[in-house]
């Protein structure tokens, strides 16, 4: 049989085992859905942002386009005679800002970079002269050109920009101040969500735009050097310590970045989610299934004890039958060979007997020894053939018969053969059998003598003053009568307990007991196909409990 | 009436000592150290009375008592056992045996059963005469 740290150990083996291969599987399947989710979920926030980029990108190249194509058209539509006129310009500029209110002023500034004509709130800025600024260079050079956001002369944020025309072998600059606002309105939207932000950087990561968080326009927001690209592109980017994903993009009119930072939360929300839904469906899996392990494996080590149990009961039983069978087997054997000897020993005291009853051996001063020599051996010899008698009783292969007995009867029928001793020694019996017992189908003649056995050594046990209670009762699942025989006598300690079935194991003085008794009583019971068994403590009676199948088996 | 008793058993020392308390109870019986002996002794004259030992080497009682009943039905067998085989004794009941003891015998007993065993087959041996 396991011990128990065994079936502990198995029982958790069993749990390990059925846990990982369920939990493995189940935890791969979360894992592989909540990557899935997670790839297709990234995937579809970078569609969504690129194309927000994309869409901002475009509407700040048109707008940008429109500011030059309007100015370019104003510049080629009239000479600068034109223009010198100042209501005329006043009306031009008027035009411009009816179409687009971030216009500031404008002006135009001669091949000197004197300022021609102005319009607008800066009055003060009309005498400068622009002729060594990096602008006019650049528009002289390139014939357009647009300025990063600056505060200026006019200390408000803002750029410019300016077109050239060449009249003849002259050539003059028309410039447009613009409102830099106009660029947070236009990257900023509700697009971007509750923590998304939108800003314009030129190339040294100038702000050209508000952003909503971070550094102020015009402040420094380092993202990084990036060379112009074309189209959108997404990168992670660490700002003030976190990541956020960033869409890119160059304006094509102007060496500026856009960039639009992803709202995290919005983009986490979702993922967020499914990872906790995940986690709900792991751990009601776990639970489920750990719940399950324990229930099978508790029912499984249950069943196993149980069937170790009656494994070993079945064992111990069986241990028991091929010991009483071999013992049978010897037992014959020894008392063939003792009972031969004892024959002749007990003829020749027998003959002694009969020569001592001549008249002249009884003159024999020793007659009187003589016959007492031969009544001892006599005594002895008898003493020795109960014992191999009995033990021929116990070898006896005879199979019992199954007849259908009335239990209750076989027991009134033993009691009779008792009563008288019983009696004698002031031992009551008592009887509390259950009526209409059913017939067992078993071998009459051989239960009187394991009846007559037990009631025997109780009997003896008693010695004098006491009471036997015989009980009988029918049960059911397996169908059996049981008998119990109940005394009032010392009781056996457990020591003994474990002996009393064994074979010549008596404590009764010599010559009084064989010790074989109970060792008879049991072979008969089993070969009958039932079970005999004891209780009892010191001090407190015993009770023999006898069982028998209806039908054997 | 004399009874005519013949006595089979393999142990000298049991034979001789049953021969002398017959002898002096003015019994006189014949006896046999087998089987084979016996048998012979049986075809030479009619006895009452046989006690047969079931075990002895050679032809054993059962086939001699299976042998007797053959030849001599008249003839009433007692079994001698002192072996475990009480079945051996049970089974030459079967076989027609008047009765069987377990060795070592009361003397008293078996001679209460050579008697009986001598008035059946008187009783037998009558019927027959009788019937014949
Ligand atoms: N009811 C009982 N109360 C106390 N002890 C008992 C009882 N029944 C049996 N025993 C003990 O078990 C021993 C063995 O009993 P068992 O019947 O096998 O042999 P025995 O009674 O000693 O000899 P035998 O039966 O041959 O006369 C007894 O000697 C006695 O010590
Ligand atoms: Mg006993």
């Amino acid at each position: 049989m396991l011990e128990r740290s065994g079936y502990t150990k198995l029982r958790v083996k069993m749990i390990l085992t059925t846990l990982g291969f369920s939990l493995i599987p189940l935890l791969i399947l979360g894992y592989t859905i909540y990557r899935q989710f997670e790839i297709s979920h990234t995937n579809k926030i970078l569609q969504n942002l690129n194309h927000i980029t994309e869409n901002k990108r475009r509407t700040l190249d048109l707008f940008l386009n429109e500011r030059l194509s309007q100015l370019t058209a104003i510049a080629y539509t009239h000479r600068l005679q034109y223009f010198l006129e100042p209501e005329t310009f006043e009306r031009v500029f008027t035009l411009l800002q009816a179409r687009s209110k971030y216009y500031i002023d404008l002006g135009i500034i001669d091949h000197n970079g004197d300022h021609v004509v102005y319009t607008g709130p800066y009055q003060t800025i009309r005498t400068a002269n622009y002729k060594d600024e990096e602008w006019f260079q650049q528009v002289q050079a390139k014939g357009i050109y647009i300025s990063d956001v600056f505060m200026g002369r006019r200390n408000y944020p803002h750029f410019i920009i300016a077109v050239m025309r060449r009249e003849g072998d002259k050539s003059w600059i028309l410039r447009a101040t613009i409102d830099s606002d106009i660029f947070d309105s236009l990257v900023q939207s509700d697009q971007l969500g509750a923590n998304g932000d939108a800003f314009l950087l030129n190339a040294e990561n100038i702000l050209q735009s508000k952003p909503r968080f971070g550094p102020r326009l015009l402040g420094k927001m380092d993202l990084g050097a990036f060379s112009r690209f074309p189209g959108v592109r997404s990168e992670m980017i660490e700002v003030g310590g976190k990541q956020y994903l960033f869409g890119l993009a160059w304006l094509e009119n102007k060496n500026w970045l856009l960039a639009i930072r992803d709202d995290p939360t919005e983009e986490l929300m979702p993922l967020k989610r499914t990872r906790h839904l995940v986690w709900v469906i792991l751990a009601g899996g776990l639970l489920l299934i750990a719940g399950g392990t324990v229930l099978t494996s508790t029912t499984i080590i249950a069943q196993l004890v149980r069937s170790e149990r009656e494994k070993a009961t079945l064992n111990a039983s069986l241990t028991q039958s091929s010991k009483m069978a071999s013992l049978g087997k010897m037992a014959a054997g020894v008392a063939h060979e003792v009972n031969n000897p004892l024959a002749i020993i007990k003829e020749k005291a027998g003959w002694m007997r009969d020569l001592l009853s001549e008249e002249d051996l009884k003159a024999s001063p020793n007659f009187k020894e003589y016959e007492d020599a031969i009544t001892k051996i006599e005594y002895h010899v008898t003493r020795a053939k109960d014992v191999t008698h009995r033990l021929l009783g116990f070898a006896r292969r005879m199979d019992p018969i199954h007849e259908d007995i009335d239990i209750n009867q076989v027991l009134n029928q033993t009691i009779t053969f008792l009563e008288n001793e019983a009696r004698y020694r002031a031992i009551e019996i008592h009887t509390a059998f259950q009526k209409d017992l059913p017939f067992v189908a078993s071998d009459s003649a051989q239960l009187q003598q394991v009846f007559l056995n037990i009631i025997d050594n109780a009997i003896d046990a008693i010695g004098k003053d006491g009471g036997i209670t015989i009980r009988t009762q029918a049960v059911h699942d397996p169908d059996e009568v049981i008998i119990s025989i109940t005394d009032t006598g010392p009781g056996i300690s457990a020591e003994k307990l474990d002996k009393i079935f064994d074979p010549f194991f008596t404590t009764k003085k010599v010559g009084e007991g064989t010790g074989l008794g109970l060792t008879i009583s049991f072979s008969i019971i089993q070969k009958l196909g039932g079970k005999i068994n004891v209780e009892s403590q010191e001090g407190q009676g015993a009770t023999f409990i006898i069982s028998l199948p209806l039908r054997k088996a | 009436m004399d009874i005519k008793i013949l006595l089979v058993d393999d142990e000298s020392d049991f034979v001789e000592t049953m021969a002398k308390r017959f002898g002096i109870r003015k019994m006189p019986i014949d006896t046999a150290r087998s089987g084979q002996e016996a048998l012979e002794l049986l075809a030479a004259q009619d006895y009452d009375v046989v006690i047969l030992d079931v075990r002895m080497p050679g032809m054993d009682g059962l086939e001699t008592l299976r042998e007797i009943r053959e030849k001599n039905p008249l003839t009433e067998v007692i079994m001698l056992t002192g072996h475990a085989s009480l079945e051996a004794g049970m089974q030459g009941m079967n076989l027609g045996a008047y009765d069987y003891i377990l060795k070592p015998a009361d003397f008293d007993e078996l001679l209460d059963k050579v008697r009986t065993a001598f008035e059946r087959k008187e009783l037998n041996a009558k019927s027959r005469k009788q019937g014949g």
